[in-house]
């Protein structure tokens, strides 16, 4: 494994570039906070996403898709990271596909992946609900009855909970909170009675949603792979979505730290380039060495996810730990060296530490991944 | 096959044939090949192995054939190592020579230089050592005063190096010395091969705060150098001599990788210590801090392994990237060693005696040593310069 970018990747990226610089800059998010947006994304912005192809690139040609893989929507949403620009692609392109793909029946797959690829479906993956990321302690449940499946439980954190055109519910179907086997799929129209979206206004301006549900009843082909069999599968899941939010970190990371240094080559103080201040440089310096090992952290767990590595779970630990730990000191260095203007919010560092935090517990914060890690290293 | 298969299938059966047994079994401190006109070869076989790599020219894989390299791409080197690593080859030999000295040869010396000096580096016949750092001049390299006055057919050196790696047991030296006393400091520096056998060249060790000696204080009085062992210009000494620190930061930066041993080792690397001295529960390791720490530390590690490899895949050459792993490398090997002693608790501080086993001890002495991982080939805070200034273009 090489890791590096083909020209495939590469050009993807580009034109991933180009659209969040032309299209969406951090104005973009600034407009749709600002208006207080009810799905918190726009609707046109999407529609160009899947005009150009991006909710195709994680499905199989088999299902009309173009398969450039983990590596091509990571590239994409690192530079659409950039510019913190929300849109469903996370979501229903990584989470939504990637389950469908990984647990649902061929006629599932035939039908929401072609639905996903014209961009007349999005998705939410519903999973956590605590305040930390751990799948083991889902206790929703999925009880069998005559038709089907009657669903009780609360789900938080939903990411896209709110504007989801269907859900994908985790809950347990055997044992107890606490064990990480038990857990099945279900495919939820979140319009069905007994379900209770409430939209959580979060820190980084996002979609998000606690969601409760109350005896909703289920039909029995709702169900997404075997019951009890979602434990492995959703594990691969999650990994994917974490590789592709660690690129996006990236991302995040990388505009930051570039803002931050444009700020140290044109402030002046004492007369002087504050970038001309050792202690500046200094961590300037080391703030670059641990972006670098970023990117390669990342790189490396895209290409294994592509190649059906038996490392996927641990470089996806390692890429989500090294993301979240880089953009951690990132984000409040950013902050810092710009001083005063740093904390206004008519100024856009703001939005990259506030995106930060929220982030770094996407599907397991850092001290999480580190803990997992280990487990799986035998430490 | 494919052309890289039968190469893979005739370099396993070079080394079959060539590679003798003691030479696959892990190194031993005092069997360290580093070659050179007073070598001593403790195991014999070490001389054997030595002379078939040499031969080969696979001491130096990467350079061309004309002068004693082994002509090989990237792809063969990959499998020349991999197929070395299965085996468990020691490295045929250590060298200042091949690591730092024959690539600037390569890029600045004359033809005549080139086949003078390149095959006699990567035969293992002369043991070169560098004469850079003085007294007065550490992190400020370039107000370096040792001076070469020319007298016509040779130059006349006068001064005093430090920090010259093992210089007690070196054949040549390659030094930085002031040929131009009116220049800009960085303008009056040319780059120098001294014969140590030469009179006027004297050596002392220093001894460390580990107990040892790798270093010596190197003195020149007037010791006459000819004319035809300057490499580049008069006076353009200094190009080169950042050129080499390239090359010198980027072998150190591989001291950031765990050498041998692996993971789950019960005698060397961090885990395999940490699960020995504190104690193991249900397999982890059982102080659950300190296993945080580890964890951390093994990551970072990881990640920082990816980044080499990223590096040559990209076709990296030394280039200012050199200064990040340089800095990284050496302070991750440092806090290495750290929790290595924290590890092994009261054992981790035995000097001497039998109340300790040799190895233990071994890590006693490494953990001292790697204080000058951050300082020898520029500081940490040089690298972060120069990250800064060259890397970051921030202002000066």
């Amino acid at each position: 494994m090489k890791l590096v970018l083909n020209e495939e990747l590469q050009f993807l990226k580009d034109t991933a570039s180009n659209f969040a610089k032309d299209k969406a800059p951090v104005s973009h998010l600034r407009k749709l906070r600002d208006e207080d947006h009810p799905n918190s994304w726009d609707e046109g912005l999407w529609n160009e996403m899947v005009e150009l192809g991006w909710t195709s690139i994680l499905i199989p040609e088999k299902y009309g898709g173009s398969e450039f893989g983990l590596a091509g929507i990571s590239v994409v949403l690192q530079e659409l990271g950039k510019t913190l620009v929300p849109s469903p692609l996370f979501a229903t392109g990584v989470l939504g596909v990637t389950s469908i793909n990984q647990m649902g029946s061929e006629s599932q797959k035939e039908e929401l992946l072609g639905k996903i690829l014209e961009g007349k479906l999005t998705t939410a993956l519903a999973i956590d609900e605590g305040s930390h990321h751990e799948p083991a302690n889902t206790e929703l449940t999925a009880e069998k009855n005559n038709d089907g499946w009657v669903i009780n439980g609360e789900k938080v954190f939903v990411i896209d909970g709110s504007s989801a055109d269907l859900l994908i519910v985790i809950a347990r179907t055997s044992g107890n909170k606490g064990d990480a086997q038990g857990l099945s799929a279900f495919i939820v129209d979140p319009s069905l009675k007994g379900i209770n979206r409430r939209k959580v206004p979060t820190a980084d301006s996002r979609n998000y949603a606690n969601i409760s549900f109350e005896d909703v009843t289920i039909s029995a082909e709702a169900i997404l792979g075997e019951i009890d069999g979602a434990s492995d599968q959703i594990q691969k899941v999650l990994d994917f979505g974490r590789i592709a939010m660690s690129a996006e970190m990236l991302g995040n990371t990388e505009e930051a730290f570039a803002i931050t240094l444009n700020y140290l080559k044109e402030r002046k103080q004492f007369g002087v380039l504050i970038g001309s201040f050792q202690a500046l440089q200094h961590r300037a310096a080391k703030m670059f060495c641990e972006i670098e090992l970023t990117k390669s952290a990342v790189i490396a767990a895209m290409h294994a996810a592509d190649e059906n590595s038996n490392e996927l779970e641990r470089l996806s630990s390692l890429a989500k730990f090294q993301a979240g730990t880089t953009l951690h000191t990132v984000s409040n260095e950013s902050i810092q060296m710009h001083g005063g203007i740093g904390v206004t919010d008519e100024y856009d560092i703001g939005f990259y530490l506030k995106r930060a935090r929220v982030a770094e517990q996407i599907f397991g914060s850092s001290t999480y991944h580190k803990s997992r890690y280990a487990d799986i290293s035998g430490y | 096959m494919s052309n890289l298969e039968n190469f893979r299938a005739e370099v396993s059966e070079w080394l079959e044939e060539n590679c003798p047994p003691s030479m696959r079994t892990p190194m031993v401190e005092d069997e360290v090949v580093w070659g050179g006109r007073n070598a001593i070869y403790k195991n014999p076989e070490s001389k054997i192995w030595l002379d078939k790599m040499g031969g080969k020219g696979w001491t130096a894989p990467a350079l061309p054939k004309e002068y004693g390299g082994g002509g090989l791409n990237s792809d063969e080197i990959k499998i020349l190592n991999s197929e070395l690593f299965k085996i468990g080859a020691r490295p045929a030999l250590n060298s200042f020579g091949i690591w730092m000295l024959a690539p600037v040869i390569i890029e600045y010396g004359n033809e005549a230089q080139k086949m003078e000096h390149i095959p006699k580096i990567l035969k293992g016949e002369i043991r070169w050592c560098q004469g850079y750092s003085e007294p007065g001049s550490g992190s400020d390299l370039a107000s370096l005063s040792t001076k070469a006055e020319d007298m016509g057919d040779h130059y006349l050196v006068n001064g005093q190096k430090v920090w010259t790696s093992y210089a007690d047991q070196a054949d040549w030296i390659f030094a930085l010395v002031r040929t131009g006393p009116k220049e800009p400091k960085h303008s009056g520096i040319s780059f120098l091969l001294i014969d140590m056998a030469d009179p006027g060249v004297t050596t002392k060790p220093i001894t460390l705060i580990s107990g040892k000696s790798p270093f010596c204080e190197t003195f020149f009085d007037n010791v006459k150098v000819p004319k035809e062992n300057l490499i580049g210009k008069e006076n353009q000494g200094w190009t080169i001599a950042k050129k080499l620190l390239q090359h010198e930061r980027n072998f150190i930066s591989n001291f950031g990788l765990a050498a041998g041993g692996g993971d789950g080792s019960k005698t060397k690397g961090v885990v395999g210590l940490a699960k020995t001295y504190l104690g193991e529960e249900n397999g982890k390791i059982a102080d659950l801090d300190f296993r945080s720490r580890v964890t951390e530390h093994k990551m970072k590690e990881h990640s920082f392994g990816l980044t080499l490899q990223r590096a040559g895949d990209e076709g990296g050459k030394a280039s200012a990237a050199s200064s990040i792993f340089k800095y990284y490398g050496t302070e991750h090997n440092k806090n290495r060693y750290e929790l290595m002693i924290e590890a092994m608790g009261n054992k981790g501080f035995i000097w001497d005696g039998d109340e300790a086993e040799s190895k233990e001890k071994a890590i006693t002495r490494a953990w001292l040593r790697t204080k000058a991982n951050s300082i020898e080939g520029g500081t940490s805070e040089v690298q972060l310069n120069v990250i800064a200034k060259r890397v970051l273009d921030l202002p000066a």
